[in-house]
């Protein structure tokens, strides 16, 4: 035998290993599924945002031929659900928004439902709507909810520091309101969800959920069923972004049919119904406040923000806990005061979104960080490597901040992009006449990368066996959604047990069979389940050596696993082949089968009551630098190149790095220049991809990406979590190039050309009154 | 109700028949009576190019299309493209290159790409983003969409 030298997977170009159905459209999405005795489930919405339900009459759809349930809130009890317990599946007496669902119908098939949702004769009384936070939080206002008079929903606080002393030794304080707005998912595969009771009251859940474990535990109080009778699969999904991290309306209605019907039901979104009922990006008005010393040191932020909560509450009006996170720990601030309230109105609802909470706070941190260079007369580089956190340092919240390379993101985005003098020169060539104006930005933030407790563990389980053959199955508690986990997992057992990745399947789309996992957010399913994944690999990596070193002359530091083969590392002669050890092992007098299990949980502590905590085992950084072309005469801003510098902490998977942090950004350039749901008196007015404009394929810029390795301590290889800093970063850094291009700030995302347009004709005017 | 119409047409090199009602969408009959799902349903109204489908070697969006229109028609749909054990090169060259994350848009991205390099002998980069635009991919951000591509037409020139 030739000899077998150490090689190593890490870092490699992994291609997803279900590309290959994927490609040949062999992949049953759950938009594909049909079970036998299935019927198809449709929702009526109220369709307006306000209004008293006087009756409902559903007698003519019930008789409709094919038509086997219609239900509404007489049929079910009240039973709640939601982060507020402010939500019913059906809606009776009152509508709050044009998404409530006022009935459901299950029957043979799509036309049907539409036919017999038309039959549903419902009369409203429309009662004065209140879209506007601030005007809900005003007294006498009327209530959203009766139970909730003040319209006050969830509210967040954080002090540290002697904020009246930090702006007392302040040499210049900024004070400026930004207003983040309402965006949408746009997930491919519209919302599905499949629902099957079996006789025994068991539910089974065909959900495209991406927190498969606590789900059945917020899903269950809707249906006044335990837990533990809930079975979710996940079948794949046409992507999810945050917006599967709730149970909403449409699942427990779907498995309320499926009940009634004693047969499985599917309900599917049109894209249409997708836009106007799938949650939402959280908008935020945020005014922000920052102090700084004539030499840049920062000395203190402020910020005080209403959320629109709409009429009931998912993840969105959660998310000042991460934007918390950013605007204490963006940059070293000393001195910190954040305040948050939440209001009722008659709009739809945020859940989570790529990001949750740090795009709208690194929308206003990144931007406000340019004003104050221009404010201090500094660079902007010089200012953020002045205040830059290195490792060691602690938040005011409690983030321990180890491994980090702000500093090194910083100077090499600007080195590689020649950043200060092109700063300069556009600047100066903003004077000149030309149509075209050419801009040029930076932005960072800070992100946790090592998991996010929220939950009391933010653990994850493994399952991981060997066959006689040398095959791996990996049961692993971590969702799959289109992310690439898949190929980062196969490559970390590929590593420890030396077999190929081709060897390697993972099982996780059955919450009957998986160990317990958070869900797949945060940024924390490589670092995580790789985690978990790896300690179970090295489990039965140990198992397989001293079984060998017994068997063979050779104790077990010397002894490695490498293609498929018992290697001795002093001289890389192959010993036994692994599949015939493994045999051997199984075929004996006392068999002994490689079955190993792991359940990983990280260093992270939850926060105390102050908020104050290291809520992640790890934090990164990422600085972007955006360049802009500005067309003066249409507005249309062109964002010509992108360079993305992230700390990663260790590259695992070359390939799905990369392809996570270009599509992060580019759903970040869609948040920066023409994504927006326009919601007007609590209408949807553009749910469609027609007037909702994502990015495609001739807007997007060159990317260059650029990797900083920290080899994070904590991290499974050394890797950090990275799928969300790319959309968290990118939108300052258009919006500053934008103004580098032509000096107009824009507080008010999206930059759409006809919002430039706008700005810059206003420009030429208050020019012209000048002169 | 609906009238019905009987039609034949060639689907990925096969003969079929199929009795239609006048009113059903081409990709409906693909996917809900032909067992076709590699042809998605995204938006419906011919926005996103999830059901690319190429007649008679042009690309169109199956929503858009009514199933009677595919009489006397030579359909391809995702399933037809390989014809051998191994994945067609286009195929190969989204998997290998890290085009494919949830891969939704996939089908009718690939198709789109057939269709595009079948029918021009050359195209610049801004050509090719220029037909890729009727195909929306929310997870890639298209830069490996790109790369695959030319990879592809590399080989092929």
């Amino acid at each position: 035998m030739e000899p077998i030298k150490k090689t190593s997977i890490i870092g490699q170009r992994v291609p997803k290993p279900d590309g290959p159905d994927k490609a040949t459209g062999r992949t049953i999405y759950i938009n594909d599924m049909v079970l036998p005795m299935m019927l198809y489930g449709k929702i009526l919405h109220a369709g307006r945002p306000h209004a008293r339900i006087k009756s409902i009459d559903v007698s003519r759809a019930e008789a409709l031929p094919g038509v086997h349930v219609v239900l509404t809130a007489d049929d079910i009890p009240e039973l709640r659900f939601g982060v507020n317990h402010d939500n019913v599946p059906l809606k009776g007496g009152k509508v709050r928004c044009v998404r409530d669902e006022v009935a459901a119908v299950a029957a043979e098939s799509e036309e049907i439902c539409d036919q017999a949702l038309a039959l549903i004769e419902v009369d409203y009384e429309d009662l004065p709507g209140l879209f506007d936070p601030a005007e809900a939080l005003l007294e006498g206002a009327p209530a959203v909810h009766d139970e909730k008079p003040d319209n006050k929903s969830l509210a967040y606080q954080f002090d540290h520091g002697d904020l009246d002393a930090a702006e007392a030794e302040s040499d210049v304080i900024l004070d400026h309101v930004f207003n983040v707005h309402y965006v949408a998912h746009c997930c491919m595969g519209t919302g599905c969800v499949l629902a099957d009771f079996n006789p025994s009251g068991k539910l089974t859940i065909y959900s495209q959920t991406q927190y498969p474990y606590n789900f059945k535990m917020d899903l269950a109080p809707a249906l006044g069923i335990h837990p533990g009778d809930i079975r979710v699969i996940q079948p794949p999904v046409g992507g999810a972004f945050g917006s599967k991290l709730d149970v909403y309306p449409f699942e427990p209605i779907c498995a309320l049919l499926a009940k009634a019907a004693r047969r499985p039901v599917k309900l599917m979104f049109s894209r249409e119904e997708e836009f106007v009922n799938a949650p939402t990006r959280q908008p935020v008005r945020i005014n922000l406040r920052l102090g700084a010393k004539a030499d840049g040191t920062l000395t203190f932020r402020e910020a005080d923000c209403l959320l629109n909560n709409g009429a009931y509450t998912s993840w969105g009006p959660t998310t000042p806990s991460v934007m918390m996170r950013t605007f204490t720990s963006h940059y070293r601030v000393p001195t910190v005061k954040c305040r948050f309230q939440s209001a009722y109105t008659n709009n739809p609802y945020a859940g989570s979104f790529r990001g949750y909470g740090n795009v709208q706070a690194t929308y206003a941190t990144a931007i406000q960080m340019d004003m104050l260079a221009e404010k201090l007369g500094m660079n902007l580089l010089e200012l953020s490597l002045k205040n830059a956190q290195k490792s060691g340092e602690v938040s005011p919240q409690g983030s321990r901040l180890d491994d980090l390379a702000f500093i090194e993101c910083l100077e090499v985005a600007a080195q590689k992009t020649d950043f200060l003098a092109r700063t300069d020169a556009n600047a100066e060539a903003r004077q000149k006449p030309g149509r075209i104006k050419r801009g040029i930005g930076l932005a960072s933030s800070i992100h946790n990368a090592g998991g996010a407790r929220i939950h009391k563990s933010d653990g994850c389980g493994t399952i991981l066996k060997l066959d006689d053959f040398a095959r791996c199955t990996v049961i692993t508690g971590a969702s799959e959604i289109g992310q690439g986990f898949d190929a980062v997992l196969c490559q970390i057992i590929s590593e420890e047990l030396g077999i190929p990745v081709a060897d390697i399947t993972m099982k996780n789309d059955d919450s009957a069979i998986g160990p317990w996992d958070v869900g797949v957010h945060a940024s924390r399913t490589t670092f995580i389940a790789g985690n978990s994944a790896q300690r179970a690999a090295r489990a039965a990596r140990e198992q397989i050596l001293d079984a060998a070193s017994k068997r063979v002359n050779a104790t077990v530091d010397n002894l490695d696993l490498r293609q498929g083969w018992v290697v001795q590392v002093h001289n890389d002669e192959p010993l036994i082949k692994l599949d015939k050890l493994l045999r051997d092992m199984h075929f004996q007098k006392e068999p002994e089968l490689v079955m190993t299990t792991d359940y990983y949980e990280p260093s992270s502590e939850p926060e105390d009551r102050h908020h104050v905590g290291d809520i992640s085992a790890a934090y990164s950084h990422a600085v972007h630098v955006a360049e802009v072309e500005v067309d003066t005469e249409t507005g249309e801003v062109k964002v010509t190149k992108v360079t993305s510098v992230q700390d990663v902490g260790r590259v695992i998977n070359e390939l799905g790095l990369e392809a996570q942090i270009e599509g992060g950004i580019v759903m970040g350039l869609g948040y920066a220049l023409s994504e927006e749901l326009r919601i007007v008196e609590g209408q949807v007015t553009n749910p469609s991809f027609r007037d909702y404009k994502v990015p495609t394929a001739p807007e997007i810029p060159e990317l260059d990406l650029h990797f900083i390795e920290t080899d994070c301590k904590t991290g499974p290889m050394g890797a950090k979590g990275i799928a969300e800093l790319p959309t968290i970063v990118i939108a300052p850094a258009v919006a500053n190039a934008v103004y580098n291009a032509i000096g107009i700030r824009f507080m008010d995302p999206p930059l759409t050309p006809e919002k430039v347009a706008r700005a810059l004709w206003d420009q030429q005017s208050d020019k012209a009154a000048m002169s | 109700m609906s009238i019905n119409i009987d039609i034949e047409f060639t689907l990925n090199g096969r003969r079929v028949q199929a009795n239609v009602p006048a009113d059903m969408s081409a990709l409906a009959l693909l996917r809900d009576k032909l067992g076709m799902t590699g042809t998605k349903l995204a938006c419906g109204e011919g926005e996103c190019g999830a059901c690319t489908i190429l007649m008679d070697g042009e690309s169109v969006n199956a929503c858009l299309m009514y199933a009677v229109d595919c009489q006397g028609r030579d359909i391809l749909t995702i399933e037809g493209l390989r014809t051998e054990e191994v994945l067609h090169d286009i195929q190969q060259a989204f998997v290998d290159h890290g085009a494919i994350q949830c891969g939704f848009c996939t089908p009718g991205m690939i198709l789109q790409t057939k269709y595009l390099l079948d029918s021009h002998s050359s195209m610049t980069p801004d050509d090719l983003k220029r037909g890729l635009e009727s195909n929306v991919c929310r997870c890639t951000g298209y830069k490996k969409i790109f790369d695959a591509i030319s990879d592809v037409a590399t080989d092929k020139a």
